[in-house]
């Protein structure tokens, strides 16, 4: 297979191997990875073949091009001898060929002459074809990959433009310049990252359980996928609870949200409902016949209870009999606000798989965030189910947490395994107990924990520095 | 919201789930409304073996609209099978493998698209057929939200 070089972006490493095979799949072609390094923004592929690349490359969010790979090297002599022996055979094919050659530096750059300098060392390809730095038929690229504040770059890849990203996409749906988000909005970034991941494409069906403002589902849609959604909090949804943004006033909802993209085609609807007592329609899993669901992908970043409570439909404590009974009298009336209670972060996630096992089709995916503390005492997890086939996993660190983008596949019924107690199910490990939200979220507590010990360290350094001065 | 939902939507109450009479919502007070989209042909491509078709049926007729075709159409129902069609994808088959003609959506799909994504319940109620709940429409958002005496 012909060898590509991708020119990755160097944020969120952790996720761009996973984001390229995601997106090879869904092209329904094989990638492999010739070399790959975490620090580094360039990487070679081997793909079938430059339309299977494009098609490929064109959707992603971490890379920024894809290059035919040429040759490489640790200096220029050796990238010299690398592209005369890998490439030679490919030269008389653009002799003619309007074009133009771009130095593209990673951590270092050069000056003007000095770029000249380097494009003119590649004069043996002797192309002829008039030179054009605007729409030039081909694009040939140098690539310098610099330690950091190195002077001298450490690895040279040369290689001819075939095609570009998705990438601008993160600036099309940059949060600055949507009309409706909550303060719990995903970056524009890792949702459309997310989308990807989980295959969201043309004539399929999306749905996320946890839609807040609804910036999963305009990210599915983007991608072509039809979207539908459900909050526990209706008024986010209809858009009743105020802006986020300050100053912001007058009608703002979800539904605006993809009239501003022009998505509202795609846009299924969206209705107020508690995961723990959804309204969706599940299949068995236990039965062959109706193992299949109906959802193509779920996204969702479920409540951590921190800067968004994690609440369920019901109450702290069993109704007794005169409360059920108001309950009962009261329900109809306008203004009845339905009880809710917190829940356990750990039961919520094993909700999440649970549904999505029971809902999704074969090959289905789902592709949930999960946050999870730096320090391993109260590392959470990973939740998993017989039905679903752990796929990928992508860590965002932050200061004292991180949190992980976990993506599943739902498997046929004939790869399900059973887990434990004969189930096909989750792995249900010992919920947190309690009532309160501290007692049912470890991370939670840990959060608030965390800061707290920030703060004592931040008197202490104080302290000590208001004695000096 | 956009009639499709209802094919995916039943009580939410849990001991409704394995009553076959929970499935599907019935409207009640329906007030309809019309919102004009593109034709997505891919996706109802994708989603017809997922409908339930007798289901989608009762709530077309018990929203007086336009009756449904007894049997459900089938993938090839939904693009236009004309011999001129057919013989210029033959052409193109054997030129090149990359077909240049868009397949053209049937009076099916056309009707389909109508019903299911065309079609929005803008206000009403939807009432679960074994326990009677009802679950307010509101601006065409649904309200699933239970009373704390049926959690």
């Amino acid at each position: 297979m012909p060898e590509y070089l991708v020119r990755l972006v160097q944020v969120h490493e952790s996720f761009r191997k996973a984001e390229l095979e995601a997106l090879a799949e869904l092209a329904g072609v094989d990638i492999s990875f010739v070399h790959y390094l975490e620090d580094s923004p360039f990487a070679i592929v081997s793909l079938p073949s430059d339309h299977a690349a494009t098609t490929v490359v064109s959707r992603s969010i971490l890379s920024q091009g894809i290059y035919e790979f040429w040759g490489r090297g640790s200096t220029y002599d050796e990238l010299h001898e690398s592209v005369k022996t890998r490439s030679s055979s490919k030269w008389k094919q653009y002799e003619m060929t309007p074009f133009r050659f771009v130095v593209d530096g990673y951590r270092g750059a050069r000056s003007q002459t000095e770029q000249r300098e380097i494009i003119n060392s590649f004069s043996y390809l002797a192309f002829k074809g008039p030179i054009r730095m605007r729409n030039p038929d081909e694009t040939f690229s140098v690539f310098e990959d610099y330690d950091d504040k190195a002077d001298k770059p450490k690895a040279l890849y040369f290689g001819r433009f075939i095609a570009g990203s998705g990438r601008e996409a993160k600036t099309t749906y940059d949060l600055k310049k949507r009309h409706y988000i909550s303060t719990t909005s995903m970056d524009a970034e890792l949702a459309l990252l997310t989308a990807n991941m989980a295959l969201a494409a043309p004539g399929r069906l999306f749905y996320d359980p946890f839609m807040g403002t609804g910036g999963f589902p305009v990210a599915c849609a983007h991608f072509g996928a039809v979207v539908c959604g459900s909050d526990i909090d209706g008024r986010s949804i209809r858009g009743t609870g105020g802006s986020a943004r300050k100053g912001q006033t007058g009608k703002m909802d979800v539904q605006g949200n993809f009239k501003q993209y022009g998505l509202e085609p795609r846009y299924l609807g969206a209705f107020v409902a508690d995961l723990t007592n959804s309204p969706l329609r599940t299949v068995q899993t236990r039965d062959d016949s109706t193992y299949d669901g109906y959802l193509d992908g779920i996204v969702c970043d479920p409540p951590y209870g921190i800067r968004e409570g994690l609440k369920v439909l019901g109450s702290r404590d069993q109704l007794n009999e005169t409360e059920r009974a108001t309950h009962l009298d009261r329900f109809r009336d306008e203004g009845y606000i339905p009880p809710k209670r917190a829940y356990s972060f750990t039961a919520i996630l094993d909700d999440v798989l649970e549904f999505a096992a029971a809902t999704l089709v074969v090959g289905g995916r789902l592709s949930m965030w999960m946050p999870t503390a730096n320090d391993e005492d109260v590392e959470l997890a990973i939740p998993t189910h017989g039905c679903l086939e752990l796929v990928s996993v992508g860590v965002q660190p932050f200061n004292k947490w991180s949190r992980r983008l976990l993506t599943y596949r739902k498997v046929p019924r004939s790869q399900a395994q059973m887990v434990e107690g004969g189930r096909l199910g989750t792995a249900r490990n010992p919920y947190e107990k309690g009532v309160k939200a501290d007692d049912l979220n470890d991370f939670r507590r840990k959060y608030f924990q965390g800061f707290k010990e920030l703060e004592k360290l931040r008197n202490e350094t104080n302290e000590t520095t208001g004695g000096n001065s | 919201m956009k009639l499709l939902t209802l094919n995916f939507l039943t009580c939410a109450i849990k001991t409704c789930k394995t009553s076959e009479a929970s499935f599907p919502l019935h409207p009640r007070d329906a007030e309809l409304e019309i919102v004009e989209t593109d034709l997505n042909l891919p996706f109802l491509k994708n989603i017809l073996p997922r409908l339930m078709w007798e289901e989608i049926r009762t709530i077309a007729s018990e929203l007086g609209l336009p009756d449904l075709p007894t049997t459900a159409p089938t993938r090839e129902d939904l693009v236009e099978n004309n011999a001129e069609v057919q013989a210029s994808l033959q052409n193109q088959t054997a030129e090149s493998a990359e077909p240049a003609v868009e397949e053209i959506p049937s009076q099916t799909a056309k009707d389909l698209h109508r019903i299911l994504l065309e079609t929005c319940i803008k206000d009403g109620k939807l009432v679960c057929g074994n326990c009677a709940h009802e679950y307010k429409v509101m601006e065409g958002v649904a309200n699933f939200l239970l009373p704390g005496h049926l959690v």
